[in-house]
């Protein structure tokens, strides 16, 4: 049996203890998984490092301690060049997180093109994560919704498959946050953007650049802590099972 | 074992060894084409390099963005330096007439000069960004001597790989590649927005990299010494960065 094969195989195949099922994710994904996720923690925490040197945000190709801030965020610094209001300066941690910053981002980028590849050529994406057409209307997506507030418990069918919601967030997060926030970052950079001016300019600017960055890292963010509390609130053991050995439960094993 | 899961072992097998040799190879090219920053060992070898070798390749001829006159920040920001010592209020008072620039190392005529001497070469102007690595920026108009100029006065060696510059600051040292070094937006800068360069921006010279951020931009020049080699220097990572936990490549 194919790697992925898709959920009728499965349940038409003969309900014997022994019966060998496919992996609720296939390896590829499951490894690929997992290497984001450390890559992205890194990113996470080496940003938030990088961010303290500079707390404020601009709109616009410049702006520093003298200029006027579209937003400042009220947290001390790390240099004392930056008017936070704090009596105090934070220790510089600028080197290693720059050094990790980007480490982490080649090692994400080097996933996540691996991922996409594999759900291009596979059917990955195909046939687990573009939503069915009858599912993409407002009821089927307000139905997916209203059973998330009754917290209704998920059904067997959900733990071999994705609803509507869960296929279309996947979607927003591989091509449209990551790629934004791979393309925000490298706008950044003044060698880049040597090479390819327009990466900046359609930004509206370096300074633009970096606040889009910010919010587009908040929205990678707030991806995670829902997809966190959803794994926690639909059975922890069982997903994370799932995502690593890619065994999902069933229904013969009493889950 | 199934028949397909052997073909994949087989296949996996196959790709790692492919993968791995092919590592090789590319690493070889790296070092033969310069692609290979000299902070490339211990932890963050692997992105650095990546970064380096990408961003040279992506960049080895572009030029930075230039900005119109109405970009120019209105309130450009320089970080706090240390107190520049005695000497350098000495040559402050004196109008940084006898401020020196010697240039040494792999040239076929070590020389010395003064500002004066600098402000009759051929001089560039452009307006561009400088950013600091904190993320604060801002445009200002810099001009002074294209570095490559000096290369030509010096006559420099056909094996020069790297040119490092040192502050008078004490401790404060950079290098760049050819790449860099070469390029017409490379400047030893004597005049900011119309005016000499004043002090706080690194005046009477500073080291313009636009395409590299703020750090490689080191105020106060005193010296350039041409090499194939910065293993010589320092550490041996390249420049005083790395010595202090900083990327020496820092195009991004």
């Amino acid at each position: 049996m194919r790697m992925g094969d898709s959920v009728a195989s499965w349940t038409s195949a003969s309900p014997a203890a022994d019966t060998i099922l496919p992996p609720r994710h296939a390896a590829l994904v499951r490894v690929t998984h997992w290497l984001i996720t450390l890559s992205f923690l890194a990113l996470l925490l080496s940003g938030v490092e990088i961010l303290i040197s500079h707390p404020r945000f601009y709109w616009g190709e410049t702006g520093n301690s003298k200029t006027t801030p579209l937003f400042t965020i009220p947290i001390p610094s790390s240099r004392g060049t930056v008017p936070t209001g704090y009596g105090y300066v934070l220790p510089d941690q600028n080197g290693w997180s720059r050094y990790l910053h980007f480490q982490s981002a080649w090692l994400a980028v080097g996933t996540g093109l691996l991922y996409v590849a594999f759900g291009f050529f596979q059917g990955h994406f195909r046939r687990n994560l573009l939503p069915a057409r009858s599912d993409l209307s407002v009821r089927g997506i307000a139905s997916v919704i209203a059973g998330h507030l009754r917290f209704r418990r998920p059904s067997e069918e959900e733990t071999w498959s994705y609803n509507v919601l869960q296929r279309l967030t996947y979607l927003l997060v591989i091509f449209v946050l990551f790629p934004l926030v791979i393309w925000t970052g490298l706008a950044m950079s003044p060698a880049v953007v040597s090479a390819i001016p327009a990466a900046v300019n359609i930004l509206g600017g370096q300074q633009s650049a970096r606040t889009l960055h910010f919010f587009v890292s908040g929205f990678l963010v707030l991806f995670l802590l829902v997809h966190v509390l959803m794994v926690l609130l639909s059975g922890f053991r069982n997903r994370m099972r799932a995502m690593i050995t890619g065994r999902a439960a069933s229904r013969m094993e009493g889950a | 074992m199934s028949k397909i899961s052997r073909r994949k072992l087989i296949t996996t097998g196959l790709a790692a060894a492919a993968g791995a040799s092919g590592l090789g190879v590319a690493a070889k090219l790296a070092g033969r084409y310069g692609l290979i920053p000299p902070d490339a060992g211990g932890l963050w070898g692997a992105g650095e390099t990546l970064t380096y070798a990408a961003q040279r390749i992506l960049t080895r001829h572009s030029m930075a963005r230039e900005f119109a006159r109405s970009q120019i920040s209105k309130v450009p920001f320089a970080n706090d330096v240390d107190p520049l010592g005695e000497e350098f209020q000495r040559l402050q008072a004196g109008a940084f007439a006898d401020w020196r620039l010697a240039v040494d190392g792999m040239v076929a005529r070590p020389a010395s000069f003064s500002l004066a001497e600098l402000k009759t070469f051929p001089s560039h102007t452009q307006i561009t960004m400088i950013q600091c690595e904190e993320g604060w920026s801002y445009i200002a108009e810099w001009s002074g001597v294209p570095l490559s100029h000096i290369f030509g006065l010096v006559g420099t060696l056909p094996k020069v790989r790297y040119v490092v510059y040192r502050s008078f600051q004490r401790g404060w040292w950079e290098s760049i590649d050819m790449a860099d070094a070469l390029h017409p937006q490379t400047l030893l800068t004597l005049g900011m927005n119309g005016g000499e360069l004043p002090v706080a921006f690194g005046g009477p010279l500073r080291m313009r990299v636009p395409r590299q951020l703020g750090y490689k931009n080191v105020k106060y020049i005193t010296s350039l010494t041409l090499t194939d080699n910065l293993k010589r220097f320092g550490k041996g990572l390249g420049s005083a960065s790395p010595e202090g936990g900083y990327a020496w490549y820092a195009g991004i």
